[in-house]
């Protein structure tokens, strides 16, 4: 059975449908990674994974439980962490009070303030600076780090190289790989193909709310995705 | 000699400001909500004590350690049946709320003792007028002291509280961010509940200080949301040392203003209000602008 089944979902702010019927299925230890022109849905469906976002329609259902209607703080603790877009951290907090707030309330298990600081040991010398005053890949560490103090069972990570330097998405894209070394699962939503190519077991990619391509990564070009990125195909069905 | 008495004094009335304040500052810091019905809940807490103390011969300290829990479960019921339905609708509603909450108030006290002042004082003996002398013509009271201990251990203790243990640093959380609260598994709801119980108890243990200190009636709770929000504006929105600060700021000026002249009382301390908050206007106007230099050039920009 899978970790996480996704069925017919709809979901939309206000007028605007964001996800149009998305069903997707991710089986436990693999990685997913969601790619799509900004604006395809794939914040929005990964919220709506986390309960951060309501759907209108569909079921989510993890674990084989529907958790549909379950909000996103009770959702945590089953197992699902979101590390939100744009990172979100408590800016008024010190790091070791943004991982501990998480630890806090989140499930126990082997991750603890020891090695969630083992895992991202820039953080260890910044561990009593205010949050806002990182910079941002000491702000992405220390976000991956908060949600990984809830100990999930599924992962889910929102462009987590947005706006880092490259030096910096080469140090988050380093602790993702030993994530999934140690059997994560994860779900993660990134602009760049290549990167997403190569660091997921399947790609799914998202244009205009709805998936239209999805497959194992290695039996996917950067043609294909590209192509489907960009709604390239169908444009051209459209033109001729 | 007299000015150092009342400095002494004045500081002491501050920690009463403080201790009303840190509520109405506590609850605007965690969920926006100014709290209009702040000073009318504190009264509602010393009426429930009057009446305890007035039927039981308990002592209103006693009585206080039953009314706290009531004050909480208040602050707990209002905030999950009534401010967070009302803060769906925006920031002003809440404002509306509060302040047709404090109608009902103080009507209802109203309704229930009349328009007589009543007092504890003459509920806790010789404790409401006791001082020591500290040489010549210093007296302290010893009342006023131990509310202005109160205060420093409240407003200390809420700090404390706040940064060291993981219920804090979720109202923090959530006081930051609502939505990625509950992304790391907090309930916000129940936080600011939470939040709310503790606002509305520490109101509730200003009010019964007030009621040991002086007369109350049913009425008397603008006058002190008043003196909250002087003291609250004052030492800075949000922060717990600066309402300690802000409340011993307005005790000073109000014992100073009394001093040269017995009408000067008020006036003295709604003065420095309004001269900090002018104060605090014009530095944020200048920021806003890009600092002095850009608004008063040494050198005219472009010569005339």
């Amino acid at each position: 059975m899978s970790l996480l089944a996704v069925e017919q979902l709809d979901a939309r702010h206000g007028l605007l449908q964001a996800v149009r019927g998305v069903s997707l299925t991710v089986q436990a230890g693999e990685t997913l990674a969601l790619v799509g022109a900004n604006g395809a849905g794939k914040t929005t469906l990964l919220r709506a994974i986390a309960g951060a976002h309501r759907p209108v329609a569909g079921r989510i259902l993890f674990d084989g439980a529907d958790v549909t209607a379950v909000p996103a703080y009770a959702r945590l603790r089953t197992g699902i962490a979101l590390v939100p877009e744009g990172r979100r951290l408590f800016t008024g907090m010190t790091v070791k009070e943004n991982l501990l707030v998480a630890g806090a309330y989140g499930n126990r298990g082997a991750w603890t303030l020891d090695t969630v600081l083992d895992a991202f040991p820039l953080l260890q010398r910044r561990l009593n600076a205010r949050a806002g005053n990182l910079s941002g890949g000491e702000q992405q560490a220390t976000a991956i780090g908060r949600a990984l103090m809830t100990n999930p069972r599924l992962l889910l990570l929102d462009e987590v190289s947005l706006g880092l330097a490259p030096i910096a998405v080469e140090a988050v894209y380093r602790s993702l790989e030993a994530l999934k070394k140690g059997g994560a699962t994860i779900v993660l939503v990134e602009q760049d193909i290549g990167r997403a190519l190569g660091v997921a077991t399947r790609v799914a990619c998202m244009l205009e709310g709805r998936i239209i391509l999805s497959g194992d990564a290695r039996d996917l070009s950067r043609e294909q995705v590209t192509e489907a990125y960009f709604g390239l195909k169908r444009a051209q069905r459209a033109a001729s | 000699m007299i000015w150092v008495s009342q400095l002494i004094n004045g500081v002491l009335l501050g920690g009463y400001y403080a201790l009303l304040a840190c509520g109405l500052s506590f609850m605007f810091g965690v969920m926006r909500i100014i709290n209009l019905a702040h000073g009318d809940l504190a009264i509602l807490s010393a009426c429930l004590v009057f009446v305890i103390a007035d039927a039981t011969g308990l002592s209103p300290f006693v009585a206080l350690v039953a009314v706290l829990p009531v004050m909480a479960l208040i602050g707990f019921g209002l905030q999950r049946f009534m401010l967070e339905r009302s803060l769906r609708a925006g920031m002003l509603v809440p404002l509306l709320t509060t302040f047709g909450l404090a109608i009902v108030v103080e009507n209802g006290l109203f309704e229930y003792f009349g328009a007589d002042s009543r007092s504890l004082a003459p509920y806790i003996g010789d404790f409401a007028f006791d001082s020591w002398a500290l040489g010549d013509n210093i007296y302290i009271g010893s009342l006023a002291l131990l509310i202005f201990a109160v205060a420093v251990v409240l407003l200390g203790g809420l700090k404390l509280f706040l940064s060291h243990t993981s219920l804090g640093r979720a109202i923090r959380a959530t006081a930051e961010d609502p939505d990625t609260a509950e992304l790391v598994g907090i309930n916000a709801r129940h936080v600011y509940a939470v939040a709310a119980a503790i606002a509305v108890a520490s109101a509730g243990l200003a009010g019964v200080f007030l009621a040991m200190r002086e007369t109350f009636m049913p009425y008397s709770g603008p006058t002190q949301l008043i003196f909250a929000f002087e003291a609250v504006v004052i030492g800075g929105i949000g922060s717990l040392s600066g309402t300690l600060v802000g409340g011993i700021v307005l005790g000073v000026a109000q014992t100073f203003g009394a001093q040269i002249n017995p009408q000067g009382f008020l006036i003295a301390g709604h003065v420095v209000f309004l001269v900090v908050l002018a104060g605090r206007l014009a530095v944020g106007a200048v920021q806003a602008r890009g600092g002095l230099l850009r608004v008063f050039p040494r050198r005219p920009i472009s010569p005339p």
